[in-house]
């Protein structure tokens, strides 16, 4: 199948102001988005940049938008996504060059939540492993799928207002640890998520959980963050 | 001048980087530098389990951990190394733990295991339950893991720096040069101890389970300074990659009961590992589906196979041999068991092939996969540059991109994650150790001088050729001809392609005259380093004239202790490749057939 890309260009030591290319190149249905990206990068324009690593979306590099919506360029196939096919940065950070954003503001907001382990009290006298029942470990087993890809962020319209807001990627990670009964740090993160650029500025639009490549339910995790904060239970 | 001063300096943030910042950062100051944000790494994509004799369903002992190990490499690894990897493996997994790591659980709240293809019971030779997971995602999790440990101890990352040289002055490391690529600035780091975890070269390969960032850069860099590379013919193919993309699909559903069939629908291990059958090593399994596709069993005739996790054929083929469950009872699962187990696998198979794996098989080949040779190194990650183990003063590498050696021949599934993390650590705690007593070595004059003239030559090429041709060229020869099954004829054939290529790169030019982000660049000299390390592994599997784990011949079927027993080592001395040897570490185990 021919296909045609129409892709979002922008060279900073170059041009004034952005535009857009047109390719048309031939492609296999079962070829991803990210495969065409680099033959039009090996064939036609080599000044073509984006990032991308592992190509089976798990390592979450290759954030765009394809057609409008934020996805992964490996995880999308050709013949999922027609014979026109736009491609652009995601939204809300700033253009470095082409596909590439600035990802400074997203990683900020994910380490304001603490996203890290945090439990003082003595290991096990036995140095094992502490306990943790299936039914604790499965409370929070969501949230740990996610790769840091910023397609929930950067389809979220309270965040393209600001990047002062934390962030649907930053909350599903605080979620990670607030609901781990195995630590020790909620009250200080749902602290964090209590301020004024934390969880009350999602207003519920769904984008993120939309978005997410990994199929996090991030509006509902949103949700138990909020009742968390209300209630002061993490049930 | 862009010039930075760190103790310590850690190339690569994946697993082995991330855990050697965190050692090396308590007591040194210390830097990690990654071409990629450190959750990109490729440490992200292991899937299956992370290896250690905890025992938390069935007896397991670090002894039967070590034999399994010694056995899977073909006899090839360095005992003493594989022993400590072993013992330190039962309290690494439950530091991972410590640090909050989301291990899935068993029953009663302690680390859930499932079992792994050559991990035995070494009393009955039936598979043990010993990599310990978290779901499909092992990797994922620990990756993620160690890096918010890192940030909770604030150690400083440079991200998004490529690392082009390692400087060295009279002998001694003295830095690393690495180019910001988001400015396209030269940087110098000034170091006492630089240790490399840079990660495997599997995009040598055309049907490849590795990420576009796994291109060699450390052995090449390394290498290009005079530093050897050691057993670089052995590559691990593994047995189940999505067909035609080499996306890995993990061993944890053979482990969880899947099986491989023909175009008969007949398994076929039972008849090449009559005791483990389908979690039989990795290199055992990948010959028998090449000789399955060479009979003409493939399906429809084509180079692939089906691997079957349907709940029907699991329970079929369990109720066959008789397995069962911790409490005695016979093993059943249904789909809803088999995707919470495997729910990245699952998607996978739905985005990539349009296939349900519960309700259908999956198309698979090999796949190139892991990278069993590389920088040597002792079990303390110190670099060692000769057949004496002389060590090079302040250098060190762990994980992929280092040959210690406890892989040997072939590596065992999930012996991958608790390398990162055993030898990881031993390398930071190890370099923070040396640079308490160290000096700076002063900087060579014009530091940044080799990396600039490998940039000038991109920049400045005829033209004439296209680098992706160049690539493709190279990929496809090396996966016909120095894969799985290899011939004196087909590796002399891809010698001498390689060698070509390495001409043709050098009439090369990048289009990107750029600074910002200038990709285009770093992809080409990605490709040099490739080049350079596809060399070495043909010129190493050539040489050696016998079959052992994962170099197979058919012009040399056996392994041959008598005189194959030992260590390749690579130089590049005075622009040529010179082949030396050293001898392999025996303490407990002398060398018999491998039989699963």
């Amino acid at each position: 199948m021919d296909v045609t890309l129409k892709i979002f260009r922008y060279n900073p030591e170059k041009d004034q102001k952005w535009h857009y290319e047109s390719y048309t190149l031939e492609a296999e249905p079962t070829d991803r988005v990210l495969d065409l990206l680099e033959k039009v990068k090996a064939y036609h324009d080599g000044t073509l940049s984006f990032r991308r690593s592992c190509a089976h979306g798990v390592c979450g590099s290759d954030a765009m938008r394809i057609n409008g919506r934020n996805m992964l360029a490996c995880k999308v196939l050709a013949k999922d996504i027609g014979e026109h096919v736009t491609i652009e940065p995601i939204m809300g950070l700033k253009v470095i060059k082409d596909l590439i954003v600035d990802m400074e503001p997203f990683f900020d907001n994910y380490k304001k939540v603490l996203p890290f382990f945090i439990n003082d009290s003595p290991i096990p006298a036995d140095g094992k492993e502490r306990i943790q029942s299936q039914e604790e470990r499965a409370r929070f087993d969501d949230t740990t799928k996610c790769i840091l890809c910023a397609a929930c962020t950067t389809s979220c319209p309270s965040f393209w207002g600001s990047n002062d807001y934390l962030g649907p990627a930053a909350l599903v990670n605080a979620h990670r640890f607030i609901f781990d009964s195995r630590d020790e740090a909620a009250p200080e993160r749902l602290h964090v998520l209590s301020e004024t650029s934390g969880v009350t500025r999602c207003h519920t639009t769904f984008n993120c959980t939309v978005a997410c490549p990994r199929e996090i339910q991030i509006t509902v995790a949103i949700g138990e963050l909020k009742m968390a904060m209300v209630t002061g239970k993490l049930d | 001048m862009n010039t930075h001063q760190f103790e310590v300096v850690v190339v690569g943030a994946g697993g082995a980087g991330l855990m050697a910042g965190l050692y090396a950062s308590r007591t040194a100051k210390t830097a990690v530098i990654s071409k990629l944000y450190p959750t990109r790494s490729h440490t992200g994509a292991a899937q299956g389990g992370i290896g250690a004799a905890l025992g938390n369903y069935e007896e397991d002992h670090p002894e039967w951990h070590t034999y399994d190990t010694v056995k899977g490499s073909d006899y090839l690894g360095d005992q003493d190394a594989i022993e400590f990897m072993c013992e330190e493996a039962v309290q690494a997994v439950y530091e991972l733990e410590h640090m909050g790591l989301p291990f899935d659980r068993t029953p009663e709240g302690r680390i859930s295991q499932r079992p792994f293809g050559g991990h035995t019971n070494n009393d009955t030779g039936k598979p043990v339950r010993r990599a310990c997971h978290a779901a499909d995602r092992t990797g994922h999790m620990i990756l993620q893991t160690l890096y918010q440990q890192c940030l909770k101890n604030e150690v400083k990352f440079y991200d998004e720096f490529q690392v082009l040289d390692v400087l060295i002055n009279d002998g001694k490391m003295a830095g690393v040069v690495a180019v910001e690529l988001a400015t396209g600035e030269l940087h110098t780091f000034h170091a006492k101890a630089v240790i490399l975890a840079t990660g495997g070269h599997g995009r040598v390969w055309e049907i490849t389970s590795n990420a576009y960032a796994y291109t060699g850069d450390g052995a090449a860099i390394a290498y290009r300074r005079g530093i050897p590379l050691e057993d670089m013919e052995f590559f691990q193919f593994h047995p189940t990659g999505i067909y035609k993309m080499g996306i890995l699909i993990t061993e944890g559903v053979r482990g969880e009961g899947g099986v491989l069939l023909n175009n008969e629908g007949k398994r076929f291990m039972d008849e090449y590992a009559p005791t483990v059958k389908d979690l039989a090593s990795r290199d055992v399994v990948s010959r028998a589906m090449y000789i399955e596709m060479r009979e003409k069993r493939g399906i429809g005739g084509k180079r692939f196979l089906y691997l079957d996790a349907t709940p029907a054929t699991v329970n079929k083929y369990a109720e066959l041999d008789g397995r069962t469950n911790p409490d005695g009872t016979p093993y059943k699962v249904t789909g809803e068991q088999l995707l919470a187990k495997l729910p990245d696998i699952v998607d996978f198979c739905r985005t990539y092939l349009g296939v349900d794996p519960i309700t259908q098989p999956m198309p698979v080949q090999p796949t190139a996969h892991y990278t069993m040779g590389g920088i040597p190194t002792n079990k303390y990650g110190e670099v060692v540059i000769d057949d004496k183990n002389t060590v090079f003063p302040g250098l060190y590498a762990a994980g992929e991109v280092a040959c210690v050696s406890v892989h040997g021949a072939n590596r065992l599934g999930t012996n991958s994650l608790l390398d990162l993390v055993v030898f990881g650590k031993h390398a930071g705690l190890r370099a923070a150790e040396f640079v308490k007593n160290a000096e700076y070595v002063p900087l060579p004059a014009d530091p940044t001088a080799f990396s600039r003239e490998q940039f000038d030559g991109l920049r400045n090429g005829s033209g004439k050729e296209n680098v992706f041709d160049i690539g493709n060229e190279m990929k496809s020869i090396m996966f016909d001809d120095v894969g799985v099954f290899r011939t004196e004829k087909g590796m002399a054939a891809a010698l001498e392609k390689v060698n070509e290529l390495q001409e043709r790169f050098k009439q090369v030019k990048v289009q990107d005259t750029g600074k910002i982000f200038n990709t285009e660049l770093l992809n080409a000299w990605e490709m040099g380093n490739l080049l350079d390390v596809a060399e070495v592994i043909t010129a190493s599997a050539l040489n050696r004239k016998e079959s052992r784990g994962g170099h197979a011949r058919d012009d040399y079927a056996e392994r041959d202790d008598e005189n194959w027993l030992k260590h390749t080592l690579v130089w590049k001395k005075d622009g040529k490749l010179v082949i030396g040897y050293k001898p392999v570490v025996m303490t407990r185990f002398e060398p018999k057939k491998r039989v699963y």
